[in-house]
């Protein structure tokens, strides 16, 4: 142990005006505040989650796409692509829920983490919420970190029961599904964006300039 | 304390010379009504508002009081995941540590996402002095960068800039990519901002960023950005290094999300920022990306002599900004006059902290004590409050301006005796009623001329308030 850290945490205790680390009996009911979480105060999110969700991602200028099943996905993608001038060369996440997609023969798929010249990606969502709009993408060897990131346009599939309504529901939906934090959890809210030219609001800053969520079901 | 050198002292002279900067003038103006709408809407938005404070400061405060536990949860958490903890007291300790694990990792590049600890300790200095290429990658912090100054805003670093400046900047530095073209649109700057640090992110070997949360659950830290500059800095490198004060660590996931609620909406009025990013240990041995290595460096660097008393407040700060953006002595002067890393109201109370009263004497008293940055305060700390202790601080220990020593000496010697006070205050009165028959306003007053120096004052009617109570003639 270092003596920086010796240094600290006594520090931290004299000012606490302790000299020891806490009681067992008060230190149980910390380990239980953190093992068993509560919401505090939440925002009220009234109606249809699905139906807030796709209205809030709308208003962050993320594109949302509703698609009756996932039969529709490569069709929406085609369409994305003719729109938007994006290429047809387009890297899917190694996602094996991704794998019953039905891809025309205009696309040109691989299945891999990103790289800088990427124009597109394709890949799963883990949750949506309904609160503020945000997609949960979560990190593993399936789903990449660097395909959020690194294309110009992120194209993600989520099923519409994946979505719940406060960022909370989602702790508890990873926390009941997964042993363990995977990695890297994003929580992403529109497209990339920054404010730092005289507070004037432009799409594209350093991850993707589009963001387009293909809603199924 | 230690970190970049304060220029704190000059803070008049400095003050002086802004408030007559056409540029910052203008910039300052931009932001000031683009900060002040948006966060009002956000907030009118939620009828939770002040319930969501209420338990944001609960949060705050119930793990300050426990904050030795709840270091050594996360650290625990954190090595469980296959991450390192470094712990340092002093600025000096944590770059040496930072610096080490740059030149064990043998890197020569390091990119880093926006991080306001990383200013307080003095990490650019330390890292240029290892002879590392730092390349900033928020695009504010970037633009500063190459313009060599320090941050004016700790969310909006390059608030200070107008378009036309990083225009200059930007035609003058990215020559040596051959892009010659002087570009003036925002998207344009934008777009070449983004090719150009493309590569860098692709290129480098650390990543740096800030936290700004520490989850105690989970061993997670926690970044939050717009642009997806913090992310590219996380996943991309092969070492991924946090650096983050002690007071960022809360207890859970579900805390995260009451004090996410209060950040975006107080710092640039979203409900919620783009990227909201956890990071827990180093990637997993079947990932295909993500850093090998994750190192988190814990920093007191004076945060726990401030928990034990009064100014344990300010530990409760999540680094929005709003109180800046309130506040009207920043948007008059701008960030660069208070001569350190933090500035505006919260600056005022933790730069003498920092770097000492001796250094920073003007900040406490740059304050009209309009209470506003304690109302737009998502976490409720008692800004002037605290700058009037660290005024009695300076008032007792004789390091306040003689003349201010003075006129105080001379109305505490009045004030004691209620009798003359009403006597002199009376004459006093009638004097400048007198003085100001003519137009009703005075415009100019002995002793006070710097304050008549750029408005009038409005003369009194002839009667004083205590007069006219006796008499009576109460207001209803
Ligand atoms: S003092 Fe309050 S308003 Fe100011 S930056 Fe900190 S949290 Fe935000």
């Amino acid at each position: 142990m270092s003596d920086a850290r010796a240094r600290i945490l006594a520090d931290v205790r004299a000012a606490l005006r302790r000299t020891e680390p806490l009681p067992p009996s008060v230190a149980r009911g910390l380990e239980q505040r953190v093992a068993a979480p509560q919401a505090n105060v939440q925002p009220a999110v009234d109606g249809d989650v699905v139906e807030r969700f796709v209205a809030k991602m709308t208003a962050v200028n993320g594109l949302v796409t509703r698609l009756p099943d996932r039969s529709g996905i490569s069709a929406a993608l085609e369409a994305h692509c003719e729109r938007h001038h994006v290429p047809t060369d387009i890297v899917v996440a190694p996602d094996p829920a991704l794998d019953d997609i039905a891809w025309s023969n205009r696309f040109s798929i691989e299945r891999r983490a990103a790289r800088g010249e990427d124009r597109l990606s394709v890949t799963g969502a883990y949750a949506g919420i309904a609160e503020t709009g945000t997609l949960v993408l979560l990190s593993g060897p399936e789903s990449p970190t660097s395909l959020n990131f690194l294309p110009d346009d992120h194209v993600v599939v989520l099923d519409a029961r994946r979505v719940v309504r406060h960022i909370e529901d989602a702790w508890a939906t990873l926390r009941s599904e997964r042993r363990t934090m995977p990695r890297t959890v994003n929580l992403i809210t529109g497209p990339s964006k920054t404010g730092d030219i005289e507070q004037k609001i432009h799409e594209g800053a350093h991850g993707p300039r589009r963001l387009h969520v293909l809603l199924i079901g | 304390m230690s970190g970049p050198a304060p220029r704190s002292r000059d803070f008049e002279r400095r003050a002086y010379v802004e408030i007559h900067n056409p540029n910052l003038q203008e910039a300052m103006g931009l932001a000031k009504q683009g900060f002040v709408g948006k966060r009002a809407s956000a907030v009118a938005a939620v009828p939770e508002w002040e319930q969501l404070r209420a338990a944001g400061r609960e949060i705050k405060e119930h793990t300050l009081a426990h904050l030795d536990w709840y270091l050594e949860r996360f650290e625990a958490k954190v090595r469980e995941n296959g991450g390192h903890v470094h712990w340092a007291s002093t600025a000096e300790e944590a770059c040496r540590i930072v610096v080490d694990l740059c030149r064990a990792a043998g890197a020569r590049r390091v990119t880093k996402g926006k991080s306001m600890v990383a200013e307080e300790i003095g990490l650019n200095e330390a890292l240029a002095d290892a002879g590392l290429e730092r390349v900033e990658t928020d695009l504010g912090e970037y633009i500063i960068q190459l313009a060599d100054e320090p941050p004016s805003h700790i969310i909006a670093p390059a608030v200070h800039k107008t378009k036309d400046q990083v225009s200059d900047l930007f035609h003058r530095h990215h020559r040596q990519y051959g892009l010659t073209e002087r570009q003036t649109e925002g998207p344009a700057l934008v777009a070449e901002a983004r090719e150009v640090l493309r590569e860098k992110f692709l290129t480098a070997d650390v990543g740096i960023t800030g936290a700004n949360f520490l989850v105690a659950e989970t061993g997670s830290t926690v970044i939050v950005t717009n642009e997806g500059n913090g992310d590219l800095t996380n996943t991309l490198p092969r070492v991924h290094i946090v650096t983050a004060g002690i007071e960022k660590v809360i207890p859970t996931l579900d805390d995260t999300a009451t004090i996410l609620r209060l950040l975006a909406r107080s710092a640039t009025g979203q409900e919620m920022s783009v990227y909201t990013t956890f990071s827990t240990g180093p990637r997993r041995a079947s990932d295909l990306d993500g850093p090998s290595e994750m190192h988190v460096v814990l920093i007191d660097n004076g945060r726990s002599q401030m928990l034990g008393n009064e100014f344990h407040h300010m530990l409760r700060c999540i680094r929005c900004g709003a109180c800046m953006n309130h506040c009207p002595v920043y948007t008059a002067v701008g960030g660069h006059t208070y001569g350190w890393v933090y500035v505006g109201p919260m600056g005022s109370v933790l730069t003498p902290l920092m770097i000492g009263i001796e250094d920073s004497g003007h900040l406490p008293n740059a304050c009209t004590m309009n209470g506003r940055c304690a109302e737009v305060c998502p976490m409720q700390i008692p800004l002037p409050d605290l700058l009037r202790v660290h005024r009695e601080r300076q008032h007792a220990s004789r390091l306040d301006a003689p003349r201010a020593r003075m006129m105080l000496r001379a109305w505490a010697f009045l004030a004691r005796r209620p009798a003359l006070y009403r006597r002199v205050v009376d004459l006093g009165a009638r004097a400048l009623a007198m003085l100001g028959r003519r137009r009703g306003r005075l415009r100019w007053l002995p002793l006070a001329g710097g304050w008549t120096g750029s408005r009038d004052l409005p003369a009194p009617q002839g009667e004083t308030f205590t007069r006219a109570w006796r008499a009576g003639r109460r207001p209803r």
